[in-house]
């Protein structure tokens, strides 16, 4: 089967610099796809090039078989975007909104009606339906942009960081839904700056940073691909930090990270639990007091560290 | 359909989003109303007790230019509007739409003829409460009218242009003044271009503004054999010209805003 997205050699330039520098991406139908990488890595301009709102500089992308630049036309009817920015009219009704996407969409008056109507039905958004948008906290205006991406009903769906700036609780909303909508066989490319969210909505993960893939797989693999564990503690005193990096250098197969603020120190291992105690053994010795302390697997921050050598800065939220 | 009819129907369904602001925003509406009512008030009392015009009251004389100035005026809110929607991002979404590439201009320009004939009809009550009169034919009042809509359908593709060149809404409305200024006031708009020096005087006779100012005081009948047109050949023939101006100016800046639009995205 034809993959539901494909890239090959994809290149974007804004003058002298290089958004995407010969991205390969391929996404097989019906799974989700995140793409996952820092501000900057090239992630919303490869949404824009699949959506036809760039065209690329050089390379290849189809999404559902359409070229991205000859069949753009064709492609459009084919897709479903939710921006970065909620693309919603604030001074039209949510039903507004979404019955204006149907007809520009060309589902004709009547069905655009009923399509908007079951989609603020699915979306949480039947009482505020009819209120102007401009009264819409964050959350809902997302949820709206999002509806208005599956108005047309498009096999493939581009969603570019949907839940960054929203507060926790809307964000896990967003994230019902989105599991909902995949469940129902969609195709899904995602891009975030979260783990977590690609980890819990993602099939695949392509990790990017200055505008190539360099990181292909499931959660799990990219883990695996740093491999071992990870032991964590947390030291009563930040001034013990240094003494307990030198302490912990001879069982480490990675770099340690530190971090002041929270008291911190990662040390990532090989060896399970006998490591464990033999770290606090070498801390014992030297009267470093441990407030807490576990072992885990890497988790994709830790991938993304190995990987970048920076870490995903969730931040700010810089153009 | 053909890219015609989807052109059109895409259109009106864009006019009548835009339109639906006008009604939920009214302010916006009322303030667009007083500057064009404060303007006819201002020149007719201010202006009006110092500058006499041969033949014709000064207010007679005014009410043409105040509606030209209008209709380059309202021009403006189709660029304003297309610089809003792409720093909002809704174009964007637009553009990512299987629907016709004219059809956000076409539904702008289309929507903001409306708002014109609003103010084209609350100016014309305001002018005829301080003594503006049409002297001739309905008809040819009616001609004036739609020759002052269709020049400021025109200049809406202009400012489109240019909303989506500069693309902030704050920085259009400055840049806007820097060409509505000179083109409303290097013209026969308030005053007779006879009286102005040398160059200004050239500039002025060939201002498509002073056509379309000429043509709508010919047609509404604010003229008299005291105040002759110049001899320049565009107020010679004010209504050609006006109508020749307004074709150049749509055949260069449709094609111009359509392929600007095409390039547009948000930063």
């Amino acid at each position: 089967m034809a993959p539901a997205i494909l890239a090959e050699g994809l290149v974007k330039r804004y003058g002298s610099i290089v958004a995407l520098d010969g991205l390969d991406l391929e996404v097989a139908e019906g799974t989700v796809m995140a793409l996952l990488g820092p501000n900057g890595a090239g992630k919303t301009t490869a949404v824009r090039v699949f959506t036809t709102l760039l065209p690329p500089d050089g390379g290849k992308a189809t999404v559902a078989g359409l070229d991205v630049v000859a069949d753009a036309r064709a492609l459009r009817r084919e897709i479903g975007v939710s921006g970065q920015y909620a693309a919603v009219d604030e001074y039209l009704t949510g039903f507004e909104n979404l019955d204006m996407v149907g007809r520009l969409y060309h589902l004709g008056a009547r069905r655009s009606r009923e399509r908007a109507r079951e989609l603020l039905e699915s979306f949480d958004l039947v009482e505020a339906g009819d209120r102007p948008v401009k009264g819409y906290s964050g959350g809902m205006r997302r949820r709206l942009d999002l509806a208005g991406a599956l108005v047309g009903s498009g096999k493939v769906l581009f969603l570019d960081e949907p839940t960054t700036g929203l507060d926790p609780r809307a964000r896990f909303g967003l994230w019902d839904v989105v599991e909902d909508l995949v469940r129902g066989g969609t195709t899904l490319l995602l891009t975030t700056q979260y783990m977590e969210e690609a980890e819990r909505l993602a099939d695949r993960i392509a990790v990017i940073d200055h505008g190539k893939v360099i990181a292909l797989g499931t959660a799990d693999e990219l883990k695996d691909q740093v491999g071992g564990e990870r032991v964590e503690l947390v030291l009563a005193d930040a001034n013990d930090l240094e003494t307990a990096r030198s302490a912990l250098l001879p069982i480490a197969v990675g770099e340690i990270q530190t971090d002041r603020g929270s008291r911190r120190i990662t040390v990532p291992v090989t060896g399970g639990s006998a490591v464990l105690v033999d770290a606090l053994g070498r801390l014992s010795e030297l009267s470093v007091k441990v407030q807490d302390v576990g072992l885990r697997r890497p988790t994709l921050d830790d991938v993304f560290l190995a990987l970048t050598g920076h870490e995903a800065e969730v931040e700010e939220e810089g153009k | 359909m053909s890219t015609i009819a989807l052109a059109f129907s895409d259109g009106m369904t864009i006019a009548r989003r835009n339109l639906i602001k006008i009604k939920r925003v009214p302010d916006l509406l009322v303030f667009t109303l007083l500057s064009p009512i404060m303007f006819v008030l201002l020149f007719a009392y201010v202006f009006g007790s110092s500058i006499a015009i041969p033949g014709v009251s000064y207010r007679e004389f005014l009410m043409a230019g105040i509606f030209v100035q209008t209709a380059v005026f309202g021009a403006t809110w189709t660029g304003l509007g297309l610089a809003e929607d792409i720093q909002k991002g809704i174009i964007d979404r637009f553009r990512s739409l299987p629907m016709a590439r004219s059809a956000v201009l076409i539904g702008r320009t289309t929507s903001d003829v409306v708002n014109n004939v609003i103010s084209l009809v609350v100016m014309s009550v305001t002018g005829l409460l301080v003594g503006w009169r049409v002297h001739t034919s309905l008809p040819e009042a009616l001609a004036g009218f739609a020759l002052l809509l269709l020049f400021a359908y025109a200049l809406s593709w202009m400012m489109a242009v240019i909303g989506l060149w500069i693309r902030s809404p704050e920085v259009f409305n400055n840049a806007s003044f820097m060409v509505i200024f000179p083109l409303t006031f290097i013209a026969n708009t308030f005053v007779p271009s006879n009286n102005l020096p040398g160059p200004l005087k050239v500039i002025a006779e060939w201002n498509p503004v002073s056509a379309i100012t000429q043509a709508a005081r010919d047609l509404f009948g604010n003229t008299h054999p005291e105040l002759p047109a110049p001899d320049a050949w565009p107020l010679q023939h004010p209504v050609l010209a006006s109508l020749a101006w307004t074709a150049i100016i749509l055949l260069i800046f449709v094609p111009f805003a359509i392929n600007r639009y095409r390039k547009a995205v948000s930063r």
